[in-house]
């Protein structure tokens, strides 16, 4: 019998295993967020001053809806491939899959990050690396893949997949996005901690809420 | 046949008939026009009874969908996608007419305030809520996906409201229409005005929803009536 934590581990490595193969999800989010920057660049008649004030927005927009389209891919494949049978035959307490997927999820969208986030950067030249954006972007990843997982699971035999995840999945998500870009725009502002603390901290009682609420409610959703 | 008509016609519907005709009388004829706003001050009378509307609809429905999830009683599902059809109708009227309203008197359509922004949210994970349902084949699966969306409005709920506070807290909504900081010329005719309609509005709330209900449980009879049918002469068959 393996330990909680290994079993996470190891659906999370399950899919980061298949990920690191065909490369579908991150390139799919990076790219798409990327798209979304450089769209907005023409859009926008950037200069440095309007920079600040649209540029975090249009970076946490574009994540949040690159993330949807990855978000769509990560139970569509074991639906394709008739393995999320296996999955719920595993003898594992349901939670611990839930949680396992999270992590695939939460590694996507990181990754994904640490190609967006760079390119963000240059494009609308701002200062963003800095310990206060790690954490936030941590925070906002951990919340998206948190909801992200769990209607991604439930959309996933609905008749439109791809329309009905990102209707359910943004309003939800909206507050955790208000504290992501309320944050950004002020570390590019050079300010600190204690200007983003209340953000930091609804943040992370969003993670909390829906991490612990959905891991104990997946069980209704793979119940067949 | 007037005898047949009103045999038909629901205790309730004729309830919340009257007094809907009470409320629009003090609404239209009875209450003084507010001299700050003109007429337009007459919105908040619907304004207030739907957001209230919508409201019960959103409790009722993360209420129910919660006693679903634990019961697994078919009537807790009933009654919440009763009350999310009526609460959300409620709330696009609330959202709709709360613009008329400001745009006299706030100057502007729509602002980030805090409550706006909740409303509209909240309206939205609802909408969603509505068309998941439409969306997913119709089964105990769908019931069980369902009341969770329920649930999880219900929990985003507060964070939503912390969020939008904070968030328009860093940028002070652009409030500054002509009458924007008036206080009311009413005084206590605004209460009982507010009142009447308040009352109306939630018993046709009430009615819309138990209507609705009714309906969601002929269908469900129809459904299990089809499933009955088609079993049977399946069975014939073999």
């Amino acid at each position: 019998m393996m330990g909680s934590f290994a079993v996470i581990w190891e659906i999370g490595r399950k899919d980061l295993l298949l990920e690191i193969r065909n490369k579908d999800v991150v390139v799919a989010i990076a790219g798409f967020a990327l798209l979304v920057l450089v769209i907005f660049t023409f859009a926008i008649d950037l200069n440095q001053s309007n920079a600040k004030l649209v540029g975090p927005g249009v970076l946490w927009a574009g994540i949040a809806f690159a993330g949807v389209t990855g978000l769509n891919r990560a139970f569509a494949l074991e639906v394709e491939g008739n393995t999320l049978e296996a999955l719920m035959l595993a003898p594992m307490s349901r939670d611990l899959i839930y949680l396992g997927k999270a992590l695939g999820n939460f590694l996507f969208i990181a990754v994904a990050q640490i190609i967006v986030i760079p390119v963000f950067a240059v494009l609308f030249n701002l200062v963003v690396f800095r310990w206060e954006m790690l954490v936030i972007s941590l925070l906002t990843t951990i919340g998206f893949s948190a909801v992200g997982t769990l209607f991604a699971a439930m959309s996933v035999r609905v008749r439109a997949r791809e329309v009905m995840l990102p209707l359910l999945f943004l309003p939800v998500v909206i507050p955790l996005l208000m504290a992501a870009v309320e944050s950004t725009s002020h570390i590019v502002n050079g300010r600190s901690w204690s200007d983003i603390s209340q953000w930091l901290q609804l943040a992370v009682a969003f993670d909390v809420t829906f991490v612990v609420v959905f891991a104990f409610i997946f069980q209704h959703i793979l119940e067949d | 046949m007037i005898n047949k008509v009103l045999n038909r016609l629901d205790p309730l519907l004729i309830l919340s008939a009257a007094l809907m005709g009470v409320a629009l009388y003090l609404i239209f004829i009875w209450v003084p026009t507010e001299t700050n706003q003109g007429a337009v001050q007459r919105i908040l009378y619907f304004h207030v009874p739907v957001a209230w509307g919508s409201m019960m609809g959103i409790l009722v429905v993360s209420g129910s969908s919660f006693m679903y999830l634990w019961k697994k009683n078919e009537k807790w599902d009933r009654l919440a996608v009763a009350s999310a059809e009526v609460g959300v109708v409620f709330g696009g009227i609330m959202l709709l007419s709360g613009m008329i309203w400001a745009r006299p008197v706030w100057a502007v359509w729509w602002t980030g305030e805090a409550k706006l922004t909740t409303a509209l949210i909240l309206f939205f994970i609802y909408v969603a809520y509505l068309m998941f349902r439409a969306y997913f084949p119709p089964g105990a699966h769908r019931q069980r996906l369902a009341a969770i969306i329920g649930v999880t409005g219900a929990i985003d709920t507060p964070i939503i409201y912390f969020a939008t506070n904070l968030w328009s807290q860093a940028h002070p909504p652009l409030v500054t229409g002509p009458a924007a900081d008036a206080d009311s010329t009413l005084g206590s005719d605004l209460g009982i005005v507010l009142l009447a309609s308040t009352i109306a509005f939630t018993f046709l709330f009430i009615f819309l929803v138990q209507n609705r209900y009714k309906i969601r449980k002929s269908e469900d009879d129809l459904v299990e009536l089809k499933r009955a049918s088609s079993t049977s002469v399946m069975t014939g068959a073999n």
